[in-house]
C-alpha cells in the first residue's frame, strides 16, 4: 500500500481482540428511506452497538442482492439519493465519530460514472475507510482495487463457498482491512449456512490470511449473530436491518416516528447477541 | 495482446477485453463458474465431435442453411441497391436465437449440467432456450420481466407448452435488464448444477465470444451464398441491434474484408432527443459497467441504469455487446438508429412488397435499408439480416395501427 490508510479498521479489530469478542458489522442503505432518516440511523448505529458500519451505495441493478436490499436501493434512489449525497452522509457521520470504521458497499458503475480518481479522493476525504464492490473480482483489480490501495482506502474482498483453494490466494492478494466471507451461494437475505460449514470455511481462510474474517449473508437473528461470533472476527447483518426500515414506513412510503428507534433497538439486540456470545 | 490493426477479428484478449470493453465484472461466487465455462468452451472449440454434433442439429433440427433471398419487388420499389434478405426468420422457432441456444445447450451437456436458466425480453430467446431444453430433456427456468410477460403473452404460453417454468422479474423496471438480474441471482444461488444460456453477445467473458461464435454461421453462409449468387462479396451488411447477436453473427466473418461496409441499427424509440424514450445505447449512451461487462449503457449522470424504450421488446435493453462498443470506437461498423414509427412503416412495406411479416427487430434494419438503398447504385449488393418473423408482433402492430383484434 503506497498511502497509509486511515487505520480505523485495524484499530477497531485490535480493540475487539483485546476485549475478547467479535464485532458487529451493520449494513444500511444510504438515503433509505430518505437522506435525513438514513443519517439519523447512521449516527445512532455506534451507540446501538455497531462496531463497523457498512453503507450501501444505491444502484438500480444490484445483481447479488435479494428483495430487501433491492427495495432499499430503489427507495433511496426514489428519494433523491446519488453518489454526492452518499458522501455527504459519510461526512456528516464522520463529523461526530472519528473511531468507527465506515465501509462503502455497492456496485462499480456509479463509482465508474463518478470517476475513479475523483471518487477515491472524495471518499477518503469524507472519512471512508474501505470499499466493498460486489462486481469487481480480482481479475479486474486494475479498475478500482489497486487505485484504492494506492489512495489509502482499504479494498475488502468477498470470498464465497465457490472460492476454491486454487483461487483463494489470488482473491486475498490485494485484500486489505478484513475479509468478508459470504457464507452461502446466493443473494443477500436468503438462506443461512450451518455453524459447521462456517467454521470450516473460516478455518480455511485463516490458513491463508492473517486479516480479520467477517461472515455475512443469512444472519437474521441475534442468536445467529451470536453463533457466527463464536467462530469469526465479526458478524455482518444487512437485509434483516433493512427490513426494519421497510416495516416502519407508512402507506405512502414515508418513515414513521417509530422507524429510527425500531432499527436501532434491533441493532442493540444483535449487538447484545454478539457481546454475550463468548461470555 | 496487442490488437494489430490488420485484423478486426482478433478479440477478445485473454481477459475478455475488446479494447476497453468487455471483461468479467461479476460477483466472486460466479467467477469460478465463468472460468469453468471458458475452459469447457475452449475444449469444445478444439473438438471436431462438438462441431459435428452442432452441425447435425443445425442442419436437421434448426433447418440451416437459411436462404439468401433477393427481394426483387422491394429492390424495385426502393429503386437503388440490390437488396438480399438473409432469411433467419425461417429457422425453427422463427428467429436467429436458436443458433446460439443450440451451441450452448450442447456445451451444457458436455459440462454435465442438469438445469438450464435464461433471461428473455420479447420471448424469442426464451422460446429458443425452452425448445432446446425440451429437445435434450433438461428442466428449464426462464426469467422474464413482468411488463414483458404482459405484452408478449403468446411467447409466454409457447415457453410453458415447451415445459419451461416462466418466472416473472418483479424488481426494477420489470423488463429485460431485470430478467437478466434475476437470472444472475438464480445462477449465484444454484452454482452446482445450472447452466445459464445468455441470449446475446453481452455478459461476462466468455459469453460475448461464445454467443458470437455460435451466431457466425449466419455470416459464413452469406459469404458462400453471395459467392454463388453474384460471384463476389456483398457491399453492405445491415442488421438491427439490441444486445447485438444477429448483427455480430452477420458482420464478424466479414470484418477483415475492407470492401464490405456494415450498418447496425439501434432502436430509436420515440427519437434520440426524447429522454428515456429510446434504447440506443451506442448512439445515445456512454460507457459503463453492467451485467458483467463494460460497454455503452443508457444511464443517468449518477451511473444509474435507465430502462430505455422501444416498440420492440427485443431491443429495449440498456446495454449492447462489448464487441459492438469496440467496433463503434474503432470505426469499423457504422451505427445508426430507427424510430418506432420508421420500423412500423418498414414492417408494412415488407409485408406488402415481399409477402413477409418481419419481426419488429429486423424492421428497424429494414427502415435503415429503406433510407440508404435508394442512394446507392443498382449494382450495389446489400444484405439485410431478416433475423426473426413477425407473427409474435401482430398484436403490437395492430395496437399501433389502431386496429382492434
Amino acid at each position: 500500500m503506497s498511502t497509509q490508510d486511515s487505520g480505523r479498521i485495524a484499530a477497531r479489530f485490535a480493540a475487539l481482540k483485546a476485549e475478547g469478542r467479535a464485532g458487529l458489522v451493520t449494513f444500511v442503505m444510504a438515503g433509505d428511506p430518505d437522506h435525513n432518516t438514513a443519517l439519523a440511523i447512521l449516527k445512532g448505529l455506534p451507540g446501538a452497538g455497531a462496531d463497523l458500519v457498512e453503507l450501501g451505495m444505491p444502484f438500480t441493478d444490484p445483481m447479488a442482492d435479494g428483495p430487501a436490499i433491492q427495495a432499499a436501493g430503489l427507495r433511496a434512489l426514489g428519494s433523491g439519493a446519488r453518489m454526492t449525497r452518499t458522501l455527504e452522509l459519510v461526512r456528516a457521520f464522520r463529523a461526530g465519530d472519528q473511531a468507527t470504521p465506515l465501509v462503502l458497499m455497492g456496485y462499480y458503475n456509479p463509482i465508474y460514472s463518478y470517476g475513479v480518481e475523483r471518487f477515491l479522493t472524495d471518499a477518503r476525504e469524507a472519512g471512508v475507510d474501505g470499499l466493498i464492490v460486489v462486481d469487481l473480482p480480482p481479475e479486474e483489480d486494475q479498475e478500482l482495487c489497486l487505485p484504492a490501495l494506492a489512495a489509502g482506502v482499504n479494498f475488502i474482498r468477498l470470498t464465497t463457498p465457490t472460492t476454491d483453494d486454487k483461487r483463494l490466494p489470488a482473491v486475498l492478494a490485494n485484500t486489505s482491512g478484513f475479509v468478508y466471507y459470504v457464507s452461502i451461494t446466493g443473494i443477500t437475505g436468503a438462506g443461512s449456512a450451518t455453524a459447521e460449514a462456517i467454521q470450516a470455511a473460516v478455518d480455511r481462510l485463516r490458513r491463508h490470511t492473517d486479516l480479520p474474517v467477517a461472515v455475512g449473508f443469512g444472519i437474521n437473528t441475534p442468536e445467529q449473530a451470536a453463533a457466527v461470533s463464536r467462530i469469526a472476527d465479526a458478524a455482518v447483518v444487512g437485509s434483516a436491518i433493512v427490513r426494519h426500515v421497510e416495516q416502519n414506513l407508512d402507506a405512502s412510503g414515508r418513515p414513521t416516528a417509530a422507524l429510527v428507534p425500531s432499527v436501532l433497538s434491533y441493532v442493540r439486540a444483535l449487538a447484545d447477541g454478539v457481546r454475550q456470545a463468548r461470555g | 495482446m496487442t490488437q494489430a490493426l490488420n485484423t478486426f477479428r482478433g478479440g477478445p484478449d485473454e481477459h475478455g477485453h475488446f479494447g476497453m470493453f468487455g471483461g468479467r465484472y461479476v460477483a466472486e461466487t460466479l467467477m469460478p463458474l465463468i472460468l469453468e465455462l471458458e475452459e469447457a468452451y475452449d475444449a469444445a472449440k478444439a473438438d471436431p465431435e462438438f462441431h459435428a454434433e452442432l452441425r447435425h442439429y443445425l442442419t436437421h433440427y434448426v433447418g440451416r442453411p437459411s436462404p439468401l433471398y433477393l427481394a426483387e419487388r422491394l429492390t424495385a420499389e426502393l429503386g437503388g441497391a440490390k437488396i438480399y434478405f438473409k432469411r433467419d426468420e425461417l429457422n425453427h422457432t422463427g428467429a436467429h436465437k436458436i443458433n446460439n441456444c443450440m451451441g450452448q445447450i450442447l456445451l451444457a451437456k458436455r459440462m454435465g449440467k442438469k438445469r438450464i436458466i435464461a433471461e428473455t425480453g420479447a420471448g424469442q430467446h426464451g422460446v429458443a432456450t425452452a425448445t432446446v431444453a425440451a429437445l435434450f430433456g433438461l428442466p428449464c427456468t426462464i426469467y422474464m420481466g413482468e411488463v414483458d410477460i404482459e405484452r408478449q403473452a403468446p411467447n409466454v404460453f409457447r415457453m410453458k407448452l415447451l415445459g419451461a417454468e416462466v418466472k416473472p422479474a418483479k424488481s426494477g423496471s420489470r423488463t429485460l435488464k431485470d430478467a437478466m438480474n434475476e437470472a444472475l441471482r438464480d445462477w449465484v444461488t444454484n452454482v452446482e448444477d445450472t447452466f445459464y444460456i445468455i441470449g446475446t453477445v453481452a455478459g461476462p467473458h466468455p459469453y460475448p465470444t461464445l454467443v458470437r461464435d455460435f451466431q457466425c454461421v449466419i455470416g459464413e453462409e452469406v459469404r458462400q451464398q453471395m459467392q454463388e449468387a453474384e460471384g463476389r462479396l456483398p457491399d453492405l451488411l445491415v442488421a438491427a441491434i439490441g444486445g447485438g447477436s444477429n448483427a455480430m453473427g452477420l458482420f464478424h466473418p466479414f470484418l477483415d474484408d475492407p470492401t464490405v461496409k456494415m450498418l447496425a441499427v439501434e432502436a430509436g424509440g420515440h427519437g434520440l432527443d426524447v429522454p428515456n424514450g429510446h434504447a440506443a445505447s451506442l448512439t445515445g449512451g456512454r460507457p459503463g459497467v453492467l451485467h458483467g461487462n463494460r460497454t455503452y449503457l443508457l444511464q443517468d449522470d449518477d451511473g444509474q441504469i435507465i430502462e430505455g424504450h422501444s416498440i420492440s421488446a427485443g431491443l429495449d435493453y440498456p446495454g449492447i455487446g462489448p464487441e459492438h462498443a469496440w467496433l463503434k470506437d474503432v470505426g469499423r461498423v457504422e451505427y445508426t438508429s430507427a424510430t418506432d414509427k420508421e420500423a412500423l412503416e418498414a414492417f408494412q412495406l415488407c409485408a406488402r412488397t415481399e409477402g413477409i411479416l418481419p419481426a419488429l427487430e429486423p424492421s428497424h434494419a429494414l427502415a435503415a435499408v429503406r433510407k440508404v438503398a435508394p442512394t446507392l447504385p443498382k449494382d450495389t449488393l446489400v444484405v439485410m439480416n431478416l433475423c426473426g418473423r413477425g407473427d409474435k408482433d401482430i398484436f403490437t402492430v395492430a395496437k399501433h395501427l389502431g386496429v382492434q383484434m
